[in-house]
C-alpha cells in the first residue's frame, strides 16, 4: 500500500467511523472511598433513525472514571424513568443513591436534542436541568459537557471531561519509524493525527487559547519549532537555529514563547516575541538550561539546569533575573509544570534508579512523590488543577495515566498499540 | 558512497502533515447549545517539502558498517574507522578511554580527506525527561566534535545534531539497551 493510500485510508477512517474509533481503554487503578452514589438512568431515545452515540453511557463512564462518583449499574436500577413525573424518589433512596440523572435524546432530521435533569434523591428536588442540541458528530462532546455540568454542580470544581489532550505516538515497521502528534478527547476517544513524520516529533505545547500547538519536529534532520493552527492545519516554522530548538512553552498571555536554543554553545533559555520575532536570552550559564515553563501569572519561569552538577529545577523572573535553585531533594528534578493556580509544580523526580512524578508546594517547598512507576515523565495539569496527566511505562507498553494531586485517585489510559507519551492537557 | 545514496533514495518518502478530521474542536459551551462549525477541520493533507527518512545511522543497529560506502577501510574490522559509535556513561558526556583511538582515527581520516563531512548524532537513554536528554545528547556529540577539532579537523567538516532519546538503537527497556542508546554515531555524508 502506498504511503498516500494509507493517508487516504486514515482520512476515510476519520470520516466514517469517528465515534467507534477508540484507541484507548481506561482502567481505574485507584479511587477514593468517599465517592458519591449516583444513578445515570439510560436516556430514552425518540426519533426515526436512532441515536449513534449512547449519551448516558458516556456520562456514566465520565463520572465513574473521575473517582468522585460511584455509578449504579443498569441492572440494579429500580426503574427507568425519563421524565420527572415518573421518578419515585423513595425507590432510589431505598438503594442508597444520593443523586439521579434522567434524560431523553430526540432525533429530528439529523439534529439531536438532548435533555437531562439532575435530582437530589433525599430532598426529592431537581438540582439542574438542561436542553442541548447537537449534530450527530457532536453527540459525544455533548455527553462530555453534560458530565462537566453535573460534576461542577456536585463537586464545586470545573469538570474536565469535554477537554482535549495532545500527545505523541510512535510506531515502527522494520527500520522505518512513524511519529504522530495527535489530539483526542480527554477520555482518549476521537483521536486525530495533526502532524506525522518519519523523524521524531516532540514537546507539544498548547497556546493559552487552545487554538494552536507549538511542537518540535526533526523532519529536516535537525530540530525546528513549529506553531500549528488547529482549525486550518496551517503552520509556521518559528525557530530553526543551529543546534537545539526545543522545549517550547507559551507565556500565559500568548504573546511569547519560551524555548531552548544552543546556537551560542550550551543550551540556554530564550523568549521569542511572537509578534516582533525578537529573541531575548534569559540564561547564560555554560551548563544545560532547558525545559522552561511560565508561572500562570507570567511573572516567573521555572526551568531545568545542571549548573549545580545534576539536573535540578531553578526559578527566575520572566526577564531572566534572580535565578535561584528551587529543588534540593533527590539527585534529578526536571521538566516542571505549573498548576493552573500557580500554587504547586509537578516535576519528574529521580532517586537514582526510578523516575516518578512529584508535586512541590510553592509556598512551603515541600515535595511529595505521587506516582510509583519506574519511568514516569511529562507531567501536565488538568485545566481545573485536580489531576495530573503523565506518561508511564510498564514492560514494553507506554501509556498515559492521570492522577490526583494527592496521588489517591488514578486512571490509566491504555493505547491498543504504539508508544504513547508527552501528554499535554488542553487549557 | 553508493550505499549512502541508495539509503537516501529509499528515504525520500514524503513526510506528510495530515489533519484528516471531519470532527470539530469546539471548546465553547454556550447556553447548552452546540455549534457544529468550528475546529480542527479537514485540515491540510499537505506534504512537507523535505523528504527524510532512514538515516545511515540506523543501519548500525543491525551490525553493518554504516559508513562502508565511504571507503574500504570503514568496513575492515581491524581498522578503527570501522567503529562509528562512541558510547557514554549515565548522565555523562565524558569520552571514555576506549574510544579515544576511534575518534583519533576518524580525525586523521577527515584531515586527510578535507572534502568529507561527518554528522555527529548525539543520543541518550530513555530515562529522565526528554528535552533534558536532547541537551545531554548534544553535549555528547559536541565532546566528540571538540576532540576532533583539537586534533586539527576543520570546523566545516563537522556537524552536530542531537536526537536525545527519540531514536534508540535498541528498543528494550533495560540496562543493556540503555548502554547501547547512550551514544554518538558518526555518519559520513559522502562526497
Amino acid at each position: 500500500m502506498s504511503f498516500f493510500r494509507k493517508i487516504l485510508l486514515m482520512c476515510l477512517v476519520g470520516f466514517y467511523v469517528p465515534n467507534s474509533y477508540a484507541e484507548l481503554t481506561i482502567e481505574i487503578t485507584e479511587g477514593i472511598e468517599s465517592a458519591l452514589p449516583i444513578s445515570i438512568v439510560p436516556f430514552a431515545m425518540q426519533g426515526a433513525s436512532g441515536v449513534p452515540v449512547d449519551v448516558s453511557f458516556i456520562v456514566d463512564s465520565d463520572l465513574g472514571r473521575s473517582g468522585y462518583f460511584k455509578t449504579l449499574d443498569k441492572q440494579s436500577m429500580p426503574g427507568r424513568p425519563s421524565t420527572a413525573e415518573a421518578v419515585q424518589f423513595k425507590d432510589w433512596q431505598a438503594i442508597g443513591q444520593n443523586y439521579l440523572v434522567i434524560g431523553r435524546v430526540t432525533e429530528d432530521h439529523g439534529q439531536y436534542s438532548v435533555q437531562f435533569q439532575l435530582f437530589d434523591v433525599y430532598k426529592g428536588g431537581q438540582l439542574m436541568g438542561y436542553r442541548m442540541t447537537s449534530s450527530a458528530a457532536n453527540l459525544r462532546r455533548t455527553a462530555h459537557q453534560i458530565s462537566d455540568l453535573i460534576f461542577e454542580k456536585l463537586t464545586g470544581k470545573k469538570g474536565v471531561f469535554s477537554g482535549r489532550i495532545a500527545y505523541i505516538t510512535s510506531s515502527r515497521q522494520g527500520k522505518q519509524s512513524n511519529h504522530k502528534l495527535q489530539i483526542s478527547d480527554a477520555d482518549g476517544f476521537n483521536a486525530q493525527t495533526i502532524a506525522s513524520s518519519v523523524e521524531p516529533l516532540m514537546s507539544p505545547a498548547w497556546s493559552p487559547d487552545g487554538k494552536k500547538i507549538a511542537y518540535v519536529s526533526f523532519e529536516k534532520k535537525s530540530a525546528a519549532i513549529y506553531i500549528q493552527t488547529l482549525a486550518t492545519g496551517d503552520r509556521a516554522r518559528i525557530a530553526e537555529f543551529p543546534g537545539i530548538n526545543g522545549a517550547p512553552s507559551w507565556s500565559p498571555d500568548g504573546t511569547k514563547l519560551a524555548l531552548t536554543l544552543s546556537k551560542d554553545g550550551s543550551p540556554d533559555i530564550y523568549t521569542l516575541n511572537l509578534l516582533t520575532r525578537s529573541l531575548t536570552k534569559l540564561t547564560k550559564s555554560f551548563a544545560i538550561d532547558t525545559e522552561p515553563t511560565w508561572s500562570p501569572d507570567g511573572s516567573s519561569i521555572v526551568f531545568t539546569s545542571d549548573r549545580g552538577g545534576k539536573p535540578q529545577l531553578y526559578i527566575m523572573s520572566s526577564q531572566g533575573e534572580d535565578q535561584k535553585r528551587l529543588t534540593f531533594s533527590g539527585n534529578y528534578n526536571a521538566n516542571a509544570s505549573f498548576s493552573p493556580d500557580g500554587r504547586s509544580i509537578a516535576m519528574v523526580h529521580g532517586n537514582g534508579s526510578d523516575y516518578r512524578i512529584a508535586v512541590m508546594d510553592m509556598a512551603t517547598k515541600s515535595v511529595n512523590v505521587i506516582t510509583d512507576g519506574r519511568s514516569d515523565e511529562s507531567p501536565s495539569f488538568a485545566p481545573n488543577g485536580s489531576m495530573i496527566l503523565y506518561a508511564s511505562r510498564k514492560g514494553n507498553a507506554g501509556y498515559l495515566s492521570a492522577i490526583s494531586l494527592d496521588g489517591k485517585m488514578q486512571q490509566k489510559l491504555v493505547f491498543d498499540s504504539n508508544d504513547v507519551r508527552e501528554p499535554a492537557w488542553a487549557p | 558512497m553508493k550505499l549512502n545514496k541508495t539509503v537516501l533514495a529509499l528515504a525520500i518518502s514524503a513526510v506528510i502533515l495530515s489533519g484528516c478530521s471531519d470532527d470539530e474542536l469546539d471548546t465553547s459551551l454556550t447556553d447548552g447549545t452546540q455549534n457544529a462549525a468550528s475546529g480542527i477541520n479537514d485540515a491540510s493533507t499537505s506534504g512537507f517539502n523535505n523528504g527524510s527518512g532512514l538515516s545511515g545511522s540506523e543501519m548500525s543497529g543491525s551490525g553493518m558498517y554504516p559508513n562502508a560506502g565511504i571507503g574500504p577501510e570503514f568496513s575492515d574490522p581491524s581498522n578503527p574507522l570501522s567503529k562509528s559509535t562512541i558510547y557514554f556513561m549515565l548522565d555523562s558526556s565524558q569520552i571514555q578511554d576506549d574510544f579515544v583511538p576511534v575518534i583519533a582515527a576518524h580525525a586523521r581520516y577527515l584531515m586527510a580527506h578535507p572534502d568529507q563531512h561527518v554528522v555527529m548524532e548525539g543520543h541518550g537513554d530513555e530515562r529522565g525527561s526528554r528535552e533534558y536528554n536532547i541537551a545531554l545528547g548534544e553535549q555528547r556529540a559536541k565532546s566528540v566534535a571538540s576532540m576532533m577539532k583539537v586534533q586539527g579537523v576543520a570546523d566545516d567538516q563537522l556537524n552536530v545534531v542531537s536526537y536525545g532519546e527519540e531514536k534508540p538503537a535498541s528498543f528494550e527497556h533495560d540496562e543493556a539497551s540503555w548502554e547501547l542508546n547512550r551514544r554518538v554515531e558518526l555518519v559520513y555524508q559522502g562526497k
